[in-house]
């Protein structure tokens, strides 16, 4: 609706667009949703008997989680770089580095959807243990947050933002702020995710 | 917004699929009042039986109940119990209290066109329709609908039927409170029109406010705990279930090393402050209404609105009182103690801030009044029988007795619903241009009001005797209930009386709306920001031309004026 | 951030490739402590203390979280307490209790 205000301008006294508040406040429910799942993690694991966690947890493969932070970190600058080109008014630039983002999410569910199937061609499913059941949970809902994402970049990547770079710079630009913001914010999460499933 | 005036929108444009928020609100308002009735019928259900068990339930018994030849079971029995406490709370009060009247009054009293988000708050609306089409749905399946209580404990609840659906229906419920919330938040931070500074918000908005921040940050740890829950059931995982379990007379095939109680923090960790969002907007509702009514400023307005900001955080610390029965340690039930003992001071700030702000006033008591009266000594009830539950010592008698139902029914029912009630009637006119028929108003009041006591008082008495609650006959085959089951008879004849007494609240409206519309847009003679725009506002855009505030949001009976009122727009 | 001028985006470009970098070399400096030989605990913080820094940086850089206005910075401090509470409390009462289950 065209009459509210400070869609794309920032409000005077806050200083901030009503897109740029509202993902923040999502992404806070966003740390609360994988707080709890995270604090089901800590919980479990000090409540399981000396090694259960260990031991299940040698089992995931390092160096494919270790090429997916890479492959997530990477995402990351190129959708900030994404956004940066826009502001430099560089379109073309945009649309390689956004491109750059999608192939990494891409690659992201590719090689995870290799640790899955090799998982459950060991045998190895949720139910196997505590450890592959929070693994499985986590995992897949940070799998789910990296698709939602993906589609929301994919749209963005379409003949839509050259209709609405045509349009309206501003709001594209707006948009891909907000979208980068959720982007960095997957990322984030497997930042965490990477140690405490892999390494520990 | 120009061109929408050019074009006539459709019967579906208009009112189904809209964006605009007073649409969303009254479509959140009937969807939610709906609920409250079909919530309130599972309990007339429950209280007949508790009243006359192991009778056939007359009428429905037959249909419902068709296997036993229309005596309810105890499965049965769980059944309602669960799914009363689930849509009363979930469905029923929370739509209505920030789903309705957030969405509805938030951007009308910061005088803004719309919500930040419009169509988010479509699809927050949409995300709790299928919500409770869900919750709805699992009644007709063949396992039935969710029976292990609206706590759903584990492990009992991985193994019982209808859990299933339950928690699918929750996780939209979730995801529509906190889309909603997301946009409150915002709108009022962004929203607030020119001069509406922090401390001119109205008491109602900044009640929202906490509110969506409860919820925000309260309401994904159930999200996360509904999805381990999920995959206990579906996917066979152990998170909830310790090693060793033995369901039905059979071990049970899982890997163990999981804990119930994860469950219990995870889910008191939203469902403490859950209480919260039930009690404050009814408490912004009510101070709203106070105001007005006693034509003299809120007193202690800036006391009242850091109250609630501290009552929101401490809200957060509190939750294990409802574990003091679950092996907790002396330090752990300590701290829980001292923090229970302390969120009571801000709820006090509450009540005595309103207390006082009757004192010395013109009182007119309309119906919407009488409804917000009604709610002080109610909720007071309400928070100081709370206060034994909050100690170990006491609680360890208490918990799990009638009392607790009382206890928490007492804020619910006739605190938060009171509220709520009041403030359909207060503002009715604005949502629909016509106020609601006063005499029917107080033969509504009077009897819910005497009914709503006859129904939960005697819980207090049948707790402190030890009855415990969760027993579908009532506890018939406890010796120490006997002393106490006959007041079981009283209460649900009070319970029909209750649901007899809302037919004039239904008549009312219906009767009212086919009544001609009223000029008057400030029937109450009311200072917030909504009072100034045309009853009921305009589609989209509110108001007719763009509010500036000059006043603060209480300017009753300011000496020197010609009015007894000046409303926050006035120059 | 409609005020931002081109030089200071071509500068902020130049940190994004230094965050990068430096978020690289921390995943590789953390997948090589995984290997020490190190206690649990010992363990446990050099894992989380390594993550904290490299979620420092993306929140810092990459969302801009440095220059972030307050209403932001303050809706983000009250998230952390409700973290941390939810980590630490069940946590604490785990450890406190006797031991039922």
């Amino acid at each position: 609706m065209s009459s509210i205000p400070y869609i794309l301008e920032e409000r005077p006294d806050t200083g901030l667009n009503n897109a740029k508040l509202g993902i923040w406040i999502f992404l806070a429910s966003e740390v609360m949703l994988f707080g709890g799942l995270f604090s089901a993690y800590v919980f479990l694991r000090f409540a399981a008997p000396e090694g259960d966690f260990d031991y299940w947890g040698s089992k995931l493969s390092v160096p494919m989680a270790t090429f997916n932070t890479m492959v997530l970190i990477t995402s990351s600058v190129t959708m900030v770089m994404s956004w940066a080109s826009l502001k430099l008014q560089q379109f073309d630039k945009y649309k390689m580095y956004l491109g750059i983002t999608i192939l990494c999410a891409a690659a992201f569910l590719f090689v995870k959807y290799f640790e899955y199937t090799g998982k459950f061609h060991h045998g190895i499913y949720p139910s196997s243990s505590t450890f592959m059941g929070i693994y499985f949970t986590l995992t897949g809902l940070h799998v789910l947050h990296i698709i939602g994402g993906m589609v929301v970049l994919i749209f963005f990547w379409t003949k839509q933002a050259d209709k609405m770079w045509a349009e309206n710079q501003d709001l594209l630009a707006n948009r891909i702020e907000i979208i980068g913001l959720y982007w960095h914010f997957v990322d984030l999460v497997w930042i965490f995710l990477f140690p405490i499933l892999y390494l520990l | 917004m120009s061109d929408n005036h050019h074009h006539e929108e459709n019967f579906f444009q208009k009112y189904i699929w809209s964006v605009d928020h007073k649409i969303i609100g009254i479509q959140y308002g009937i969807t939610s009042l709906l609920f409250l009735l079909f919530g309130f019928s599972l309990m007339a259900v429950m209280r007949y039986q508790l009243a006359y068990p192991e009778a056939v339930i007359p009428y429905i018994g037959e249909w419902f109940f068709s296997e036993s030849g229309g005596v309810m079971l105890p499965e049965n029995y769980n059944t309602l119990g669960a799914m009363h406490g689930t849509i009363m709370i979930f469905l029923g009060v929370v739509p209505l209290a920030v789903g309705a009247f957030g969405n509805y009054l938030v951007p009308l009293q910061v005088g803004a066109p719309d919500m930040a988000f419009p169509k988010l708050n479509a699809a927050s609306y949409w995300s709790y329709f299928v919500g409770g089409v869900v919750m709805m749905a699992s009644f007709f399946t063949p396992e039935g609908a969710a029976r292990s209580g609206w706590t759903s404990y584990p492990p009992l609840s991985i193994f019982e039927s209808g859990q299933t659906m339950w928690l699918l229906g929750m996780v939209f419920l979730i995801t529509s409170s906190l889309l909603g919330s997301m946009n409150i938040i915002v709108t009022i931070v962004q929203l607030r029109a020119p001069g509406l500074t922090w401390f001119r918000l109205p008491f109602f908005v900044w009640s929202q406010l906490v509110t969506s921040f409860l919820l925000i940050l309260a309401f994904p740890p159930l999200e996360a705990a509904a999805v381990l829950q999920l995959m206990d059931r579906i996917a066979g995982t152990s998170f909830f279930l310790p090693s060793g379990l033995v369901y039905a007379g059979s071990a049970v095939e899982a890997y163990g090393n999981g804990s119930p109680l994860l469950w219990q923090h995870l889910f008191w960790f939203l469902a403490h402050p859950e209480v919260y969002v039930l009690i404050l907007p009814a408490i912004g509702i009510v101070g709203e209404v106070l105001a007005n009514n006693t034509r003299k400023p809120l007193w202690g307005y800036k006391s009242l609105v850091y109250a609630i900001s501290f009552l929101g955080f401490m809200s957060f610390i509190v939750w294990a009182h409802h574990m003091f029965l679950t092996g907790m340690g002396q330090t752990m039930s300590a701290f829980f103690q001292l923090t229970t003992m302390i969120i009571s001071i801000p709820s006090v700030v509450v009540l005595t801030a309103f207390f006082i702000s009757l004192w010395g006033g013109s009182i007119r008591f309309n119906t919407p009044m009488l409804f917000a009266l009604a709610f002080l000594p109610m909720f007071g009830i309400g928070g100081l029988t709370g206060l034994p539950l909050g100690v170990a010592a006491s609680d360890i008698f208490l918990h799990d007795t009638y009392y607790v139902i009382g206890h928490f029914h007492y804020v619910v029912a006739p605190g938060t619903l009171f509220a709520l009630f009041a403030g359909i009637y207060y503002w009715f006119p604005k949502i629909t241009g016509r106020q609601l028929h006063e005499g029917m108003g107080k033969l509504h009041f009077y009897p819910s009001f005497l009914a709503m006591n006859g129904v939960f008082m005697p819980m207090f008495i049948q707790g402190l005797a030890g009855l415990s609650r969760r027993m579908y006959d009532g506890g018939q085959q406890y010796a120490h209930a006997s002393d106490v089951l006959h007041w079981n008879e009283f209460m649900t004849i009070s319970a029909f009386i209750l649901g007899l007494a809302q037919i004039p609240f239904i008549v009312n409206i219906f009767i009212t709306l086919s009544s001609k519309k009223s000029k008057d847009r400030n029937p109450w003679k009311a200072t917030t920001i909504e009072w100034s725009a045309p009853s009921p506002p305009l589609p989209h855009v509110n108001f007719e031309s763009a509010v500036e505030v000059h006043h603060g949001p209480y300017e009753y009976s300011v000496p020197g004026k010609d009015e007894d009122f000046c409303p926050q727009t006035t120059p | 951030m409609s005020s931002d001028s081109e030089h200071s985006i071509e500068h902020h470009i130049q940190t994004y490739i230094r965050v990068f970098i430096a978020l690289g070399i921390l995943t590789i400096i953390t997948v090589a402590v995984s290997y020490l030989e190190v206690s649990f605990i010992e363990a446990f913080f050099l894992a989380i203390t390594i993550a904290t820094i490299k979620g420092s940086l993306v929140l810092g850089f990459f969302m801009h979280l440095i220059s972030e206005r307050a209403a932001i910075i303050w809706i983000l401090v009250a998230t952390a307490v409700a973290f941390f509470i939810l980590m630490f409390i069940p946590l604490i009462s785990l450890t406190d209790g006797t031991e039922i289950y």
